[in-house]
């Protein structure tokens, strides 16, 4: 017994599987992408083929008269990502060594100080990086250093990154149980635990390493993100969490990170 | 004759351990984050927890249950030996060797990425490759029942092909078809971030390519309890097969109308157009009629067994069917979650109204509904219907088996009721924590207790399941009867060519998904600047 040809326009069942697809795609087709978008109020397709070509997925035109929101003061340049510090060699060290000599007076000689400034042993150098850049471009303000990053060029400030991540953090044994806004964060508020970018539960590219940092300095930076005199943040991440915090919580947190290095 | 036994027995063991660990996890992760337990104060331990979880449960578990029950379906159904047993071996060493790659870089907190591929979360490369090997092992056993159904054809032309046969090899053609998405993804996306060659991953473009996978995937592992729906129920109970061409035609539809349609899951993404989601809202629309012609076959089969048992009248074949049977009470209990889980599943499929439930608990009570309920129960039930047969010792537990069912039922209604209820109060799925103390959240606690009863539940019902299969691989030595599948009320002599084979609905299944998936990758590749960073899981703190 041979078997029918199935591939053939002879074979009901090909005609009839292979017809009913198409019809059930274009009937989708048509209400998809052309009744249901010119049917939307509010759109205004410039024609057919700009509404099939908004279902699509394409930007159509008219929505460019939409303003784009720019920010009144200047924000940060700085693209971050992953692993744009993996070439550090002992050469960049050494020349963040020789230059850092100017930085001592506030952040210690080997990148500790007890000067309420921030301790620098041991930082992500992504986070050395992006804050020197933001000063020198205005995005950071700071009276005391934005006369010291004028003239530093961006093979300096990747050197000086790469020195302070070099040298070695403070350390300490204690542990202590981080407060619930580090660990647990507050989700009805939107905001992530500290820890999820900051270190204790993940940790985000060009986010700091905050244990150690002088509290009076870590509450002053929470307090200047809630009002906004410092944002240098990407998309108003700090801003935003700092804007839901308590005072308590904020207290808490800094004192947390000062204590637990 | 018979030479692939302790081949499937390993499958099949393999599946239900992993499945044993996993349930143990999803108990605790009900618990922990309860209000019957303190807060975690490192939430990772329960990302780990789910990530483990669902890798084991979605990727290893129905795997391994469809590649064993795909083996014996091809023995017994072709009636003659497998070809191919070495491969086979070489399947399960594969899958065997990737979930150990998979799963210690999760138990290392190295790959926290709650088993869906959605970057920029990135983990340990290992967990990836891990993953690739379980489906290359898969793979193996696609091209197997291919293989031995082409032999088979060979030597039988024109004879119609056994429906379990035709059933699994659609089965096949659906996973092999399907993993190639997050093959895609992980090979060329997310394998080279992993390994340090790249920072940089285009999120949109992965979610689009893992929707290929993750919703057809769903039909893969459902499709091994539609075989025992159609195969080894009617037969169990005394009845036969009302139609095997509706079968067929069931079985054909879920081949074409399963593919287009994951993009229902990236309703709320802005890189695919709505145009592409009304296309995916339509097909998975029409999924429900496959399911329908089975439902209606089904209990049109079931019919013919209470009537062939002495039941009278509208109602009376009902109370007249062996309700004792392990196979007709787990049919019966599949279709009730199948009912509850089909009919949450439309609302997800509708753009409007998956609004309202994207990303919450419901989300998370459907698939447990489905999945973990209509379609587990019936792996359950093939596991005691082929279990004499592979072992060679009788399984008579009958009692413990239906006291495995009912608990596993019981568990899952309590189980995910509540979490559907506490979904559409809004409550977020894959967070570790909530506090129960705030007012807004006061309301989702007691349902939520709820929950962690029926995670208690499904944990006795596991354990029930090992003691069964235990039992019955050491039980005393009893010679089982020839296995036999239902016959049908009128078995096929004569089969169309169309449904005497799978080409035409394959050349569907690819054309389909070419259209409803074609333009909305080759937009998000063409489209430049939607790379983001990498966020490395489990990296330097």
């Amino acid at each position: 017994m041979s078997e029918e040809r199935v591939a053939s326009l002879h074979n009901r069942w090909f005609t009839a599987s292979i017809g009913i697809t198409i019809s059930v795609a274009l009937v989708g087709f048509v209400v998809g992408f052309l009744w249901l978008p010119l049917a939307q109020p509010g759109e205004r397709f410039r024609g057919v083929w700009d509404a099939i070509c908004s279902a699509a997925g394409l930007l159509h035109k008219s929505s460019s008269s939409e303003q784009i929101i720019t920010a009144s003061y200047s924000t940060t340049r700085v693209e971050v990502i992953p692993r744009m510090f993996d070439g550090s060699n002992a050469v960049s060290i050494g020349r963040g060594a020789t230059l850092a000599l100017r930085c001592t007076m506030c952040h210690g000689a080997r990148g500790l100080s007890d000067a309420n400034s921030p301790n620098l042993a041991g930082q992500y150098p992504i986070a050395i990086y992006k804050q020197l850049a933001d000063f020198k471009t205005g995005a950071r303000i700071s009276a005391v250093m934005a006369p010291l990053v004028a003239d530093l060029s961006d093979a300096d400030m990747r050197d000086l990154a790469a020195y302070y991540a070099y040298l070695p953090r403070l350390t300490n044994s204690d542990v202590t149980n981080p407060p619930r806004i580090v660990a647990n964060g507050a989700p009805l508020r939107g905001i992530a635990p500290c820890g999820a970018c900051h270190g204790e539960v993940g940790r985000k590219v060009s986010a700091a390493w905050l244990e150690g940092q002088p509290v009076a300095y870590l509450h002053n930076q929470l307090e200047a993100f809630a009002s906004g005199a410092r944002h240098n943040d990407i998309d108003e991440q700090m801003r935003n969490v700092a804007r839901g915090m308590t005072p308590q919580e904020i207290e808490a947190a800094s004192r947390y990170y000062a204590e637990h290095p | 004759m018979w030479n692939s036994k302790r081949l499937i027995l390993a499958h099949f063991w393999f599946a239900f351990a992993g499945f044993g660990g996993a349930l143990l996890l999803g108990a605790w992760q009900m618990f922990i984050r309860s209000p019957l337990a303190s807060w975690i104060s490192d939430p990772e331990w329960y990302y780990r927890s789910v990530t483990a979880h669902g890798t084991t449960m979605a990727y290893v578990f129905p795997t391994l249950v469809a590649m064993g029950f795909g083996y014996f379906v091809t023995e017994q159904s072709l009636k003659r030996p497998m070809i191919g047993l070495h491969w086979a071996w070489i399947g399960w060493v594969l899958a065997v060797i990737g979930t150990i790659m998979a799963i210690v870089p999760v138990a290392l907190g190295r790959a926290s990425v709650l088993y869906t591929f959605y970057p920029p979360m990135v983990g340990n490369a290992f967990y990836y490759i891990g993953f690739v090997l379980v489906v290359v092992g898969s793979w193996i056993w696609v091209a197997l029942m291919s293989a031995n159904l082409y032999r088979w054809k060979r030597d039988n032309p024109g004879a119609p092909l056994p429906f379990p046969m035709f059933a699994t090899v659609a089965g096949s053609y659906l996973w092999g078809w399907t993993a190639v998405g997050a093959a895609l993804e992980v090979l060329f996306q997310i394998i080279p971030v992993a390994l340090g060659w790249r920072d940089t991953i285009d999120p949109g473009l992965a979610r689009v390519f893992f929707s290929w996978t993750l919703h057809a995937i769903v039909y893969f592992w459902l499709i091994p309890a539609y075989i025992a729906y159609y195969t080894i129920v009617p037969r169990a109970i005394g009845g036969r097969l009302f139609s095997d061409t509706m079968g067929r035609i069931s079985f054909a539809l879920f081949l074409i109308v399963a593919m287009p349609i994951g993009i229902h899951h990236t309703f709320e993404d802005p890189q695919v157009g709505a145009g592409f989601k009304y296309l995916h809202s339509v097909f998975t629309a029409i999924v429900t009629v496959p399911t329908l012609l089975t439902i209606f076959t089904i209990c049109a089969s079931v019919e013919i067994a209470g009537r062939l048992r002495g039941g009278k009248g509208a109602l009376g074949w009902l109370t007249a069917l062996p309700w004792r049977n392990p196979a007709m009470l787990g049919i019966a209990l599949s279709f009730v979650m199948l009912g509850f889980g089909g009919a949450g599943g439309i609302i997800n499929m509708s753009y409007q109204l998956d609004a309202t439930i994207h990303n919450t608990q419901w989300i998370t009570g459907h698939f447990h509904l489905i999945f973990g309920g209509a379609i587990v129960i019936m792996y359950f039930v093939i596991a005691y219907d082929v279990w004499p047969h592979l072992t060679g010792r009788a399984l008579d537990c009958w009692g413990l088996m239906r006291a495995q069912l009912w608990l596993w039922f019981i568990g899952m209604i309590v189980l995910t009721f509540p979490w559907h209820w506490v979904g559409i109060l809004g409550m977020p799925r894959r967070m570790a924590f909530y506090d129960y103390g705030n007012p807004e959240l006061a309301a989702e606690a007691l349902p939520v207790i709820m929950s962690v009863i029926g995670g208690a539940i499904l944990v006795v019902s596991g354990v029930l399941l090992l003691v069964v299969l235990l039992r019955g691989q050491f039980a005393p030595r009893a010679e089982p009867e020839t296995y036999r599948f239902s016959v049908a009320v009128r078995p096929p002599r004569t089969v169309p060519a169309a449904l005497n084979g799978l080409g035409l609905w394959l050349g569907l299944m690819i054309a389909l998904t070419i259209v409803n998936y074609g333009f909305p990758i080759v937009h998000a590749i063409a489209t430049p600047g939607t790379a983001v960073p990498a966020i490395m899981v489990g990296g330097r703190r």
